[in-house]
């Protein structure tokens, strides 16, 4: 094919901006890759002269530091088993039941979750938690955390749910299965791809936020890393840049490896139904 | 095997009544197939059978167990769906295993009788596949060895063969056939295909808007069309009707309508007591009961040609009468038939219909026995 003048000047100028865009996002990520491994790093973008790993050894020193690791994956755990087991038997009786308003039900839940998790709940949530006499505890933690994602969880596997026949449960029973036997032969499986994507969103909500524990807790050794970062800002609040790189390369290890995990396990598709 | 019957059965879903007030008895060993247009609540009632739906009224009975309110698992019955319904995360071999699992079977025993029910379906060797890796016919397959893997009282099929192909629906009914005559099993299947149910059934149920029109042997049906509807559902194509107005002059029946003319239709009591009531009538002849051309003297209906389909054995004749009324005739003949512009078409009186104002069907005087 040939092009025009005019089509071949556009199609460069295209291309020249999309290659401007793709290396302003990718800048902050090569930074993030260099940096931790430079024990000169600054905020701007540079080779290290020298590869070292002097700044994880600082960090692998700073105690703080490391629980908060723990924590943070005691917390994103535990919230994710609640989450996972609690949106898939609601989302599971919510799309197969035939509760009236049912409908509602959901999108009402859904509507209130973005409240629940937000910054405005904060001191409901603050007084019911202490009230309740569970200020500073993880169980804190992965309780509101749990109540924040559930709807909308709830609300995605619902969906998902929706969308697979009846019919797998309907041939289980009509074979001799109980209600529940059907729900863990067939529909659970079934389903599984749709738990697998809550899950990980789920964890990656968890395990990036800030404001709750930050709230809920006060001992340094229930922090979870998302404020135990802190410790690398100096007191008058100036970021320890070498410290900070390699401490979030560590944090966001985990998340890495889980998309690869469920990515090579799962293969995040789903089987839907079955095609003639 | 158990028979299986309806009492007073209806079925509402909110306003809509899918089955309203219906009674049958399906006889032990028997293949009853269900038959209607979409909505006329022919899978309610097998689904009411296999305890997937519960009757709002009504009584239903497997054997001599009062099956209402049993859950499906306690019915002991096998159903095909027609969507196969396989479990896509297990192989075909613990699909088809799968009722003998929750039965409590041990693997071995389990996976050896899925293999010899496999090997009669001829799927013994694609027993390690996933359902996403074998053909749409292996599917129905696989979902017709699980139905058949343990003994079952009643075996229902919900329009298994509307998934495939046009030769592989042929071949799985054929094999539908032969199962039944070796099995003699009970069977409910329910279906929209008409030819479906003629060629497997032993008892058709035509249903119409939640009601069974006409519940009969496949030949009775095809032949003593109760109304106006199975007429029209039943025959590929359908059987032609034609509304006529009816007279009796001296003692014969006169029959008019654009086109038609009747010499020997005889007035049978039937036809008189439904001409004091209202002389519209209506005239059902099949269409491979029309011959083009033919003799003199003999009930003839003539219009325009309208289309001329060879369709290989037979040609399809279509023409319109002058009210706009459509009569189609199925020609036997290798060759292509050469309808000229006006085409017209004669039929015997033993193979002419009559249906009163209601649509019922009028019996003839001396009608033989089927």
């Amino acid at each position: 094919m040939k092009l025009t003048f005019p089509q071949y000047l556009s199609r460069i100028g295209f291309s020249a901006l999309a290659a401007l865009l793709g290396a302003l996002f990718a800048l902050p990520l090569i930074w993030f890759l260099f940096a931790p491994f430079n024990t000169r790093a600054e905020l701007g973008l540079q080779l290290p002269e020298e590869w070292s790993l002097q700044n994880f050894m600082t960090v692998f020193g700073n105690a703080f530091a490391m629980r908060g690791l723990l924590n943070s994956l005691i917390q994103s755990v535990g919230g994710v088993i609640l989450v996972g087991i609690a949106a898939t038997l609601a989302a599971y009786a919510l799309s197969r039941s035939s509760i009236p308003g049912k409908g509602a039900v959901t999108y009402v839940l859904l509507l209130f979750s973005s409240v629940v998790s937000g910054s405005a709940a904060m001191v409901p949530i603050f007084l019911i938690i202490s009230s309740v006499g569970l200020i500073d505890t993880h169980i804190a933690v992965i309780l509101v955390f749990a109540g924040g994602l559930l709807p909308t969880a709830m609300f995605i596997l619902r969906d998902f749910i929706d969308g697979i026949p009846k019919t797998y449960e309907e041939s289980a029973m009509v074979a001799g299965a109980s209600p529940v036997q059907a729900f863990f032969d067939v529909a659970l499986p079934v389903i599984r791809p749709g738990i697998v994507v809550v899950v990980v969103w789920a964890f990656v909500n968890i395990w990036g936020s800030f404001l709750i524990p930050f709230i809920l807790l006060r001992s340094d050794d229930l922090m979870p890393s998302s404020v135990a970062i802190y410790s690398f800002y100096s007191e008058a609040g100036t970021p320890i840049v070498t410290l900070l790189a390699a401490y979030s390369l560590i944090y966001s290890l985990p998340v890495i490896v889980l998309y690869l995990f469920v990515s090579w396990k799962f293969g995040f598709r789903f089987f839907g139904g079955i095609k003639a | 095997m158990a028979s299986v019957s309806f009492q007073n059965v209806t079925k509402t879903f909110g306003n809509f009544s899918a089955v309203s007030d219906i009674s049958f008895l399906i006889g032990d060993g028997e293949f009853v197939c269900l038959l209607g247009p979409s909505g006329c609540g022919k899978t309610t009632s097998l689904r009411m059978i296999a305890g997937l739906e519960t009757p709002t009224s009504g009584k239903i009975m497997i054997g001599d167990t009062d099956v209402t309110n049993l859950h499906p698992k306690d019915r002991q019955i096998s159903m095909v769906f027609q969507d196969y319904a396989l479990y896509p995360h297990m192989n075909l071999a613990d699909n088809i295993a799968y009722p003998l699992k929750v039965r409590g079977e041990s693997v071995e025993k389990r996976h050896a009788r899925a293999k010899e029910v496999a090997d009669v379906l001829k799927i013994g060797d694609l027993l390690q596949r996933l359902p996403s890796q074998i053909s749409g016919g292996q599917q129905q397959r696989t979902s017709l060895a699980r139905a058949l893997v343990y003994p079952s009282r009643v075996y229902l099929f919900d329009e298994p063969l509307s998934n495939l192909d046009a030769k592989l629906r042929l071949e799985a009914r054929g094999f539908l056939n032969h199962l039944q005559r070796d099995m003699g099993m009970t069977a409910v299947y329910v279906t929209h295909d008409q030819a479906e149910a003629m060629a497997l059934a032993t008892r058709i149920a035509v249903m119409d808007r939640g009601r069974i029109v006409q519940f009969a042997p496949p030949v009775e049906i095809y032949r003593r069309p109760a109304t106006t509807f199975v007429a029209n559902f039943v025959g590929n194509p359908p059987m032609n009707l034609v509304p006529v107005e009816a007279a009796i002059e001296g003692d014969a029946l006169q029959l008019r309508a654009h086109g038609l003319i009747v010499r020997d239709i005889g007035l049978s009591q039937g036809v008189r007591a439904a001409i004091t009531k209202s002389p519209r009538l209506t005239l059902g002849v099949r269409p491979e009961h029309l011959t083009l051309g033919g003799m003199e003297n003999a009930n003839s209906i003539s219009g325009k040609l309208f289309a001329n389909e060879n369709m290989g054995p037979e040609s399809l004749v279509t023409f319109e009468r002058q009210d706009g009324g459509r009569v189609t005739a199925r020609i036997f003949t290798d060759d292509h038939v050469d309808a000229a512009d006006m085409v017209s078409v004669t039929f015997s009186a033993h193979h002419a219909h009559l249906f009163d104002a209601d649509g019922l069907r009028i019996p003839l005087d001396g009608e033989r026995a089927l």
